[in-house]
């Protein structure tokens, strides 16, 4: 292997992991303040997509992106209200199988309306064949704006849910509920704000890759997968976490193809599931102590 | 009286000869067809059932199996052993009666193992498999146990799409018939319909009869503490892990006999068996059948995979299961054959 194949393997895992950290941070802002994994999250990638794409058909990319996170955010915030929020047994199998459900409802209704055609929204900058020299490596621009908005957004959660009140009430949720009742937190609209939040960053994700990898009906479930992977490697409910083990999964399936058939890359990420969650389940960076007290 | 709990089974056999009876006398035998592929789907759903229902446990691999039983009798009955006949494995095989000498369309003879090998096979390995899984996973709860179940299930849904000798994305085509006695085929030919459709009923009142007992055992009274609360029953010691895994392994094995009984009734099998699609599906017959509702997920299973195959849902198949884990989940959590859901129906309609 070449240094500019090696590179090239860097960038291809780097573009990939970026939205399995996207979507793991969906889970983990959900969790946090609900104690939900919420299978549906890949929908909301290829929801963000899918609407991105029609509006971008009759209005410029920037404003047909802002409003496909927006879309999506309200269709969160809409499955918090209409579906959880009536669950009246609260049981961890229950949530399970009512936000496969969902996922299972979502998928159904994007066929219905994008049938089963691949679409891929405009590239932000340049088109298919414009590539970026970078050591020798070439990738697209669109590779670059992955990785900066990633980032942005990173640093934008990073500092709501430190210094604003709505991002301090919603963490008192994650801490202690009753608690946070108690000091006047309307804990259900923290719960809503955070499936608005968690969809509108998943639809973010969902434009973002559209134009390298296209949006297609059925790609949600791969992504709930490999985004719950990447939420479990980093230690659940824990976002910063959840970058480290996106970029590493994207980092080890990129290098995976060139010696395994592309049909086993999946395999590779699921046997390192199946690993953490016997050996450590508290994740990479999560420590045992904290995770032995939270309720999976 | 003990065999008060065998009165259902007589009600169902009574029932499933009424409903040939009827395809009989008005013409519709090709009902036949469904209900026998239904059944089969049924015997996965109750031994599911016991997992989810009885130990409290999540599967979402459950497809899995059933794949694993399917492929097993599959690879296991297709390979073509002319060539290896005069090994000593194969000829004492071949003395013995287990190998089958067949002449295919093109006057070829083939010689493969017997149906009955693979299907003890394809049990074993199932069992094996469920075992070496079940012992380090189902020491996880909740969210992590899905996952790792459904991982599972992908897995395995890979191997068989990317592996030559499982046929890939074709799956494998052309399993023989399996004669399980004189008289008895398992098989889609028409002629052996109504004998198939006994048969497949027949394996699944095995399997209720087998479950039921298991449910009045002390196996059973030590899943259904289980399933109250697994400190609770640790603490009185019961031995939670091993009756988990024990659980676990009883479906497993179902799934993979009705994997291979229905591989050699359609001929052939592919790797839409194994999705995760399918394994959804099994815990949504579960759900609404109640969970801990043998009865119940016998009849769901019978009345959702009959109209699923018979294309009744049309382009919204998926989407009708999708709406009946929510609807379930939401509205009637403890199966519809509840008591209670009766009040919750009422309820509806009358407002609180």
């Amino acid at each position: 292997m070449t240094s500019e194949q090696i590179l090239q393997y860097i960038f291809s895992g780097i573009t990939v992991g970026s939205i399995y950290a996207l979507v793991a941070i969906g889970y983990n802002i959900i969790y946090n303040t609900t104690g939900i994994i919420n299978l549906a999250q890949g929908e909301f990638v290829m929801l963000g997509g899918m609407i991105a794409y029609s509006l971008s058909q009759i209005m410029s990319l920037v404003p047909a992106v802002i409003l496909a996170v927006l879309i999506t955010g309200a269709v969160g915030s809409l499955i918090e209200i209409v579906f959880i929020r009536r669950m009246k047994k609260n049981s961890v199998l229950g949530m399970i199988v009512i936000t496969i459900g969902i996922s299972i409802i979502i998928r159904e209704i994007a066929l219905f309306i994008w049938n089963e055609q691949i679409r891929a929204l405009r590239f932000f900058s340049g088109n298919e064949i414009s590539s970026l020299d970078i050591l020798g490596a070439r990738i697209s621009p669109q590779v670059l704006w992955i990785v900066g908005v990633t980032t942005l957004i990173v640093i934008a959660l990073y500092l709501f849910f430190r210094f604003t009140l709505t991002g301090q009430a919603m963490r008192a949720c994650a801490s202690n509920t009753r608690a946070a009742k108690l000091c006047g937190i309307r804990t259900s609209r923290m719960v809503n704000l955070s499936f608005m939040l968690a969809a509108g960053i998943g639809a973010l994700g969902g434009c973002l890759v559209s134009p390298l990898t296209q949006t297609h009906y059925a790609m949600g479930s791969e992504l709930a997968i490999k985004g719950f992977i990447v939420a479990i490697l980093g230690g659940l409910g824990n976002p910063m976490a959840a970058v480290a083990a996106g970029l590493l999964l994207g980092l080890i399936e990129s290098f995976s193809i060139s010696f395994l058939p592309m049909v086993y890359k999946d395999v590779i990420a699921i046997i390192i599931l199946l690993i953490i969650l016997v050996l450590k389940p508290s994740g990479l960076f999560g420590s045992r102590q904290t995770s032995s007290l939270k309720d999976f | 009286m003990k065999l008060k709990r065998y009165y259902p089974i007589i009600l169902l056999a009574g029932v499933l000869v009424l409903i040939q009876l009827i395809t009989l006398v008005t013409g519709t035998a090709y009902y036949l067809t469904q209900l026998t592929m239904a059944a089969y789907y049924v015997i996965v759903a109750v031994g599911l059932s016991m997992v989810m229902g009885y130990a409290g446990q999540i599967s979402l691999g459950q497809a899995g199996f059933f794949a694993i039983g399917g492929y097993t009798a599959a690879v296991l009955t297709t390979i073509d052993l002319t060539d290896k006949i005069d090994r000593p494995l194969f000829s004492f095989l071949d003395k013995t009666g287990l190998l089958i000498h067949k002449v295919t369309l093109y006057g070829d003879t083939i010689v493969h193992l017997s149906p009955w090998i693979s299907f003890i096979a394809a049990l074993v390995l199932a069992g094996v498999i469920a075992y070496a899984i079940g012992v380090p996973v189902l020491r996880l709860k909740g969210h992590y146990l899905g996952m790792a179940t459904m991982g599972f299930g992908i897995i395995i849904y890979r191997i068989v799409l990317g592996t030559h000798i499982f046929g890939e994305a074709d799956g494998i085509s052309n399993v023989p018939l399996f004669p399980i006695f004189p008289g008895i085929t398992i098989g889609g030919d028409f002629s052996i319909r109504v004998v198939n459709y006994y048969t497949a009923w027949f394996f699944v009142i095995l399997a209720m009869v087998l479950l039921l007992n298991l449910i009045n055992s002390r196996t059973g009274r030590a899943l259904r503490s289980l399933h109250g609360g697994e400190d609770a029953a640790d603490a009185m010691g019961v031995n939670t892990a091993r009756y988990k895994v024990k659980a676990f392994v009883i479906a497993a094995v179902f799934a993979a006999a009705a994997g291979v009984f229905m591989t050699h009734y359609n001929g052939g099998i592919g790797p839409s068996e194994s999705s995760v699609a399918k394994s959804v599906r099994y815990v949504a017959i579960v759900a609404v059948g109640g969970m801990a509702n043998l009865w119940g997920v016998l009849i769901m299973g019978l009345v959702l995979n009959f109209l699923s195959l018979r294309g009744f849902f049309g382009v919204y198949d998926d989407a009708v299961f999708g709406i009946i884990l929510v609807v379930i989940m939401m509205f009637f959590p403890d199966g519809l054959f509840q008591p209670a859901s009766l009040d919750r129906v009422k309820r509806l309609f009358h407002g609180k």
